[in-house]
Protein backbone atom coordinates (compact mmCIF):
# COMPACT_ATOMS: atom_id res chain seq x y z
CA UNK A 1 0.00 0.00 0.00
CA UNK A 2 1.43 3.61 -0.38
CA UNK A 3 -0.46 6.99 0.10
CA UNK A 4 -1.98 6.55 -3.31
CA UNK A 5 -2.85 3.19 -3.55
CA UNK A 6 -5.56 3.20 -0.17
CA UNK A 7 -7.15 -0.28 -0.55
CA UNK A 8 -6.86 -3.50 -2.20
CA UNK A 9 -9.62 -6.09 -2.15
CA UNK A 10 -11.85 -8.77 -4.07
CA UNK A 11 -15.14 -8.64 -4.52
CA UNK A 12 -16.60 -11.55 -6.59
CA UNK A 13 -13.04 -12.21 -8.21
CA UNK A 14 -13.00 -8.86 -9.30
CA UNK A 15 -9.80 -6.80 -8.26
CA UNK A 16 -10.72 -3.54 -6.44
CA UNK A 17 -8.16 -1.14 -5.98
CA UNK A 18 -8.84 2.29 -4.38
CA UNK A 19 -6.48 5.55 -5.74
CA UNK A 20 -6.25 8.76 -3.12
CA UNK A 21 -4.60 11.96 -4.51
CA UNK A 22 -2.80 13.00 -8.32
CA UNK A 23 -3.06 10.27 -11.11
CA UNK A 24 -0.05 11.10 -12.11
CA UNK A 25 2.85 9.14 -13.84
CA UNK A 26 3.70 7.54 -10.30
CA UNK A 27 0.32 6.83 -9.66
CA UNK A 28 -0.47 5.53 -13.04
CA UNK A 29 2.72 3.06 -12.49
CA UNK A 30 1.39 2.10 -9.27
CA UNK A 31 -1.89 0.58 -10.49
CA UNK A 32 -0.43 -0.99 -12.93
CA UNK A 33 2.44 -3.05 -11.18
CA UNK A 34 -1.15 -4.55 -8.85
CA UNK A 35 -2.66 -4.91 -11.79
CA UNK A 36 0.33 -7.06 -13.35
CA UNK A 37 1.26 -8.71 -10.78
CA UNK A 38 -2.34 -9.97 -10.32
CA UNK A 39 -2.45 -10.79 -14.18
CA UNK A 40 0.58 -13.08 -13.52
CA UNK A 41 -1.82 -14.84 -11.32
CA UNK A 42 -4.49 -15.53 -13.44
CA UNK A 43 -6.75 -12.51 -12.46
CA UNK A 44 -8.08 -10.54 -15.35
CA UNK A 45 -11.09 -8.11 -13.99
CA UNK A 46 -10.22 -4.78 -12.45
CA UNK A 47 -12.09 -2.00 -10.92
CA UNK A 48 -10.72 1.17 -9.98
CA UNK A 49 -12.30 3.28 -6.81
CA UNK A 50 -11.22 6.78 -7.71
CA UNK A 51 -13.28 8.56 -5.05
CA UNK A 52 -10.16 10.30 -3.82
CA UNK A 53 -8.69 10.97 -7.21
CA UNK A 54 -9.94 14.38 -8.18
CA UNK A 55 -7.04 15.20 -10.13
CA UNK A 56 -5.37 13.52 -13.19
CA UNK A 57 -2.82 14.15 -16.12
CA UNK A 58 -2.46 12.69 -19.59
CA UNK A 59 0.72 10.60 -18.40
CA UNK A 60 -0.94 8.73 -15.71
CA UNK A 61 -4.32 8.24 -18.19
CA UNK A 62 -1.79 7.44 -20.66
CA UNK A 63 -1.11 4.03 -18.31
CA UNK A 64 -4.49 3.19 -17.82
CA UNK A 65 -4.07 2.86 -21.61
CA UNK A 66 -1.60 0.30 -21.36
CA UNK A 67 -3.42 -1.55 -18.83
CA UNK A 68 -6.38 -1.90 -21.92
CA UNK A 69 -4.66 -3.19 -23.80
CA UNK A 70 -2.57 -5.89 -21.62
CA UNK A 71 -5.83 -6.70 -20.79
CA UNK A 72 -7.18 -7.48 -23.82
CA UNK A 73 -4.64 -10.02 -24.69
CA UNK A 74 -6.08 -12.10 -22.07
CA UNK A 75 -9.73 -10.88 -22.26
CA UNK A 76 -9.61 -9.15 -19.18
CA UNK A 77 -11.56 -6.19 -18.23
CA UNK A 78 -11.10 -2.64 -16.45
CA UNK A 79 -13.75 -0.60 -15.25
CA UNK A 80 -13.76 2.88 -12.57
CA UNK A 81 -16.39 4.48 -10.24
CA UNK A 82 -16.99 7.41 -7.96
CA UNK A 83 -15.75 9.39 -10.70
CA UNK A 84 -14.88 13.26 -10.26
CA UNK A 85 -16.65 15.05 -13.58
CA UNK A 86 -13.32 16.33 -14.67
CA UNK A 87 -11.72 12.83 -14.34
CA UNK A 88 -14.86 11.17 -16.31
CA UNK A 89 -14.51 13.91 -19.04
CA UNK A 90 -10.69 13.46 -19.52
CA UNK A 91 -11.11 9.68 -19.65
CA UNK A 92 -14.25 10.45 -22.21
CA UNK A 93 -12.05 13.05 -24.22
CA UNK A 94 -8.89 10.31 -24.49
CA UNK A 95 -11.19 7.27 -25.62
CA UNK A 96 -10.36 5.33 -22.75
CA UNK A 97 -14.63 4.66 -22.74
CA UNK A 98 -14.53 3.35 -25.56
CA UNK A 99 -12.42 0.04 -24.39
CA UNK A 100 -13.28 0.29 -20.52
CA UNK A 101 -16.37 1.19 -18.37
CA UNK A 102 -17.05 3.74 -15.87
CA UNK A 103 -19.57 2.79 -13.14
CA UNK A 104 -22.00 4.48 -10.68
CA UNK A 105 -21.17 2.48 -8.40
CA UNK A 106 -18.92 -0.41 -6.83
CA UNK A 107 -22.19 -2.56 -7.04
CA UNK A 108 -22.35 -1.96 -10.49
CA UNK A 109 -19.48 -2.37 -11.64
CA UNK A 110 -19.03 -5.79 -9.62
CA UNK A 111 -22.10 -7.06 -11.43
CA UNK A 112 -21.40 -5.95 -14.63
CA UNK A 113 -17.94 -6.15 -15.36
CA UNK B 1 -8.33 49.83 -13.42
CA UNK B 2 -5.39 48.01 -15.21
CA UNK B 3 -6.27 44.31 -15.87
CA UNK B 4 -5.59 42.46 -12.33
CA UNK B 5 -3.17 39.82 -13.02
CA UNK B 6 -1.38 36.68 -11.29
CA UNK B 7 2.39 35.82 -11.70
CA UNK B 8 3.87 32.26 -11.33
CA UNK B 9 7.30 31.14 -11.64
CA UNK B 10 7.46 27.57 -11.66
CA UNK B 11 11.34 25.50 -11.62
CA UNK B 12 10.89 22.64 -13.43
CA UNK B 13 10.60 20.00 -10.69
CA UNK B 14 7.89 17.07 -10.35
CA UNK B 15 4.35 18.19 -9.50
CA UNK B 16 5.29 21.84 -9.71
CA UNK B 17 1.98 22.11 -11.89
CA UNK B 18 -0.25 21.60 -8.92
CA UNK B 19 1.16 24.95 -7.75
CA UNK B 20 -0.53 26.52 -10.56
CA UNK B 21 -3.74 24.35 -10.07
CA UNK B 22 -4.03 25.90 -6.70
CA UNK B 23 -3.60 29.12 -7.77
CA UNK B 24 -6.33 28.73 -10.59
CA UNK B 25 -8.38 27.36 -7.92
CA UNK B 26 -8.40 30.39 -6.13
CA UNK B 27 -8.72 32.75 -9.34
CA UNK B 28 -11.88 30.72 -10.07
CA UNK B 29 -13.33 31.31 -6.83
CA UNK B 30 -12.86 34.80 -6.99
CA UNK B 31 -14.07 34.88 -10.30
CA UNK B 32 -17.23 32.73 -9.22
CA UNK B 33 -16.90 30.09 -12.00
CA UNK B 34 -18.47 27.03 -11.73
CA UNK B 35 -16.73 23.99 -10.49
CA UNK B 36 -16.66 22.24 -13.41
CA UNK B 37 -15.24 25.26 -15.34
CA UNK B 38 -12.74 25.78 -12.21
CA UNK B 39 -11.30 22.39 -12.47
CA UNK B 40 -11.41 22.24 -16.55
CA UNK B 41 -9.06 25.06 -16.10
CA UNK B 42 -6.97 23.23 -13.67
CA UNK B 43 -6.86 19.87 -16.32
CA UNK B 44 -5.57 22.17 -19.24
CA UNK B 45 -2.95 23.82 -17.10
CA UNK B 46 -1.61 20.87 -16.10
CA UNK B 47 -1.10 19.36 -19.59
CA UNK B 48 0.39 22.87 -20.63
CA UNK B 49 2.88 22.75 -17.68
CA UNK B 50 3.81 19.00 -18.51
CA UNK B 51 4.30 20.17 -22.04
CA UNK B 52 6.50 22.89 -20.77
CA UNK B 53 8.39 20.74 -18.62
CA UNK B 54 8.94 17.64 -20.68
CA UNK B 55 8.53 18.63 -24.03
CA UNK B 56 10.28 21.85 -24.67
CA UNK B 57 13.54 20.87 -22.90
CA UNK B 58 13.64 24.73 -21.38
CA UNK B 59 16.45 24.02 -18.66
CA UNK B 60 14.75 26.76 -16.45
CA UNK B 61 11.21 28.09 -15.40
CA UNK B 62 8.32 28.49 -16.82
CA UNK B 63 6.29 30.82 -16.24
CA UNK B 64 2.23 31.65 -15.88
CA UNK B 65 0.46 34.73 -16.28
CA UNK B 66 -3.40 34.64 -15.25
CA UNK B 67 -5.19 37.45 -16.25
CA UNK B 68 -8.68 38.14 -14.76
CA UNK B 69 -10.83 40.01 -17.28
CA UNK B 70 -14.09 40.74 -16.75
CA UNK B 71 -15.79 38.10 -18.87
CA UNK B 72 -12.99 35.94 -19.46
CA UNK B 73 -9.83 34.44 -17.73
CA UNK B 74 -6.80 34.32 -20.39
CA UNK B 75 -3.90 32.12 -18.27
CA UNK B 76 -0.25 32.30 -20.63
CA UNK B 77 2.61 29.18 -20.18
CA UNK B 78 5.82 30.48 -21.20
CA UNK B 79 8.91 28.29 -21.67
CA UNK B 80 12.28 29.00 -22.94
CA UNK B 81 12.40 25.44 -24.72
CA UNK B 82 13.18 24.29 -27.82
CA UNK B 83 9.65 25.72 -29.46
CA UNK B 84 7.38 23.08 -31.55
CA UNK B 85 5.53 22.80 -34.59
CA UNK B 86 2.26 22.56 -33.80
CA UNK B 87 1.57 21.20 -37.63
CA UNK B 88 3.31 18.68 -36.90
CA UNK B 89 1.62 17.13 -34.17
CA UNK B 90 -1.08 14.30 -35.21
CA UNK B 91 -4.52 14.77 -33.29
CA UNK B 92 -4.55 11.29 -31.05
CA UNK B 93 -6.92 8.61 -31.20
CA UNK B 94 -7.26 5.95 -28.99
CA UNK B 95 -7.89 3.45 -31.75
CA UNK B 96 -4.28 4.69 -33.50
CA UNK B 97 -2.91 3.56 -30.04
CA UNK B 98 -4.18 0.06 -28.20
CA UNK B 99 -3.25 -3.11 -29.77
CA UNK B 100 -0.20 -0.74 -31.64
CA UNK B 101 3.12 0.16 -31.40
CA UNK B 102 2.36 3.95 -31.24
CA UNK B 103 3.03 5.31 -27.66
CA UNK B 104 0.14 5.99 -25.56
CA UNK B 105 1.08 9.48 -24.50
CA UNK B 106 0.90 12.59 -27.07
CA UNK B 107 -2.67 13.86 -25.26
CA UNK B 108 -2.10 16.95 -23.72
CA UNK B 109 -3.18 19.81 -27.00
CA UNK B 110 -5.75 17.93 -27.52
CA UNK B 111 -7.43 17.94 -23.62
CA UNK B 112 -6.31 22.05 -23.65
CA UNK B 113 -8.36 22.32 -27.22
CA UNK B 114 -11.16 20.41 -25.56
CA UNK B 115 -11.27 22.02 -21.95
CA UNK B 116 -10.32 25.72 -22.92
CA UNK B 117 -12.89 28.30 -25.17
CA UNK B 118 -9.89 29.64 -26.80
CA UNK B 119 -6.11 28.18 -27.56
CA UNK B 120 -3.62 30.02 -29.04
CA UNK B 121 0.43 28.89 -29.58
CA UNK B 122 3.24 31.14 -30.10
CA UNK B 123 6.70 29.26 -30.69
CA UNK B 124 10.08 29.29 -32.34
CA UNK B 125 13.02 28.13 -31.26
CA UNK B 126 13.22 30.34 -28.46
CA UNK B 127 10.22 29.37 -26.42
CA UNK B 128 6.71 28.70 -26.58
CA UNK B 129 3.63 30.70 -25.13
CA UNK B 130 0.42 28.86 -24.95
CA UNK B 131 -2.54 31.75 -24.81
CA UNK B 132 -5.54 29.84 -23.20
CA UNK B 133 -9.25 31.25 -22.79
CA UNK B 134 -11.83 30.32 -20.85
CA UNK B 135 -15.23 32.38 -21.13
CA UNK B 136 -16.99 33.57 -17.92
CA UNK B 137 -20.63 31.85 -18.20
CA UNK B 138 -22.75 32.91 -15.08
Amino acid sequence: MSEFITSIKENNSIVIIETNGYLNNVGGEEISAIVYERMAQGQTKFLINMAGTKIVNSIGVSILIEIIEKLQEVNGKIGYYNLAPIVAKTFNIMGLTKYSTVYETEDAGVNEL
Amino acid sequence: MKTPSVELRLPILPNMELIATQTAEVISRHMNLTEDQGAEISMALIEACINAFEHSKAENNVFINFLIEDDSLIIKVIDQGIGFDKTKVEIPKIENKIGKDERKRGWGLQLIQELMDSVEFESNNEGTTVTMKKNIKH
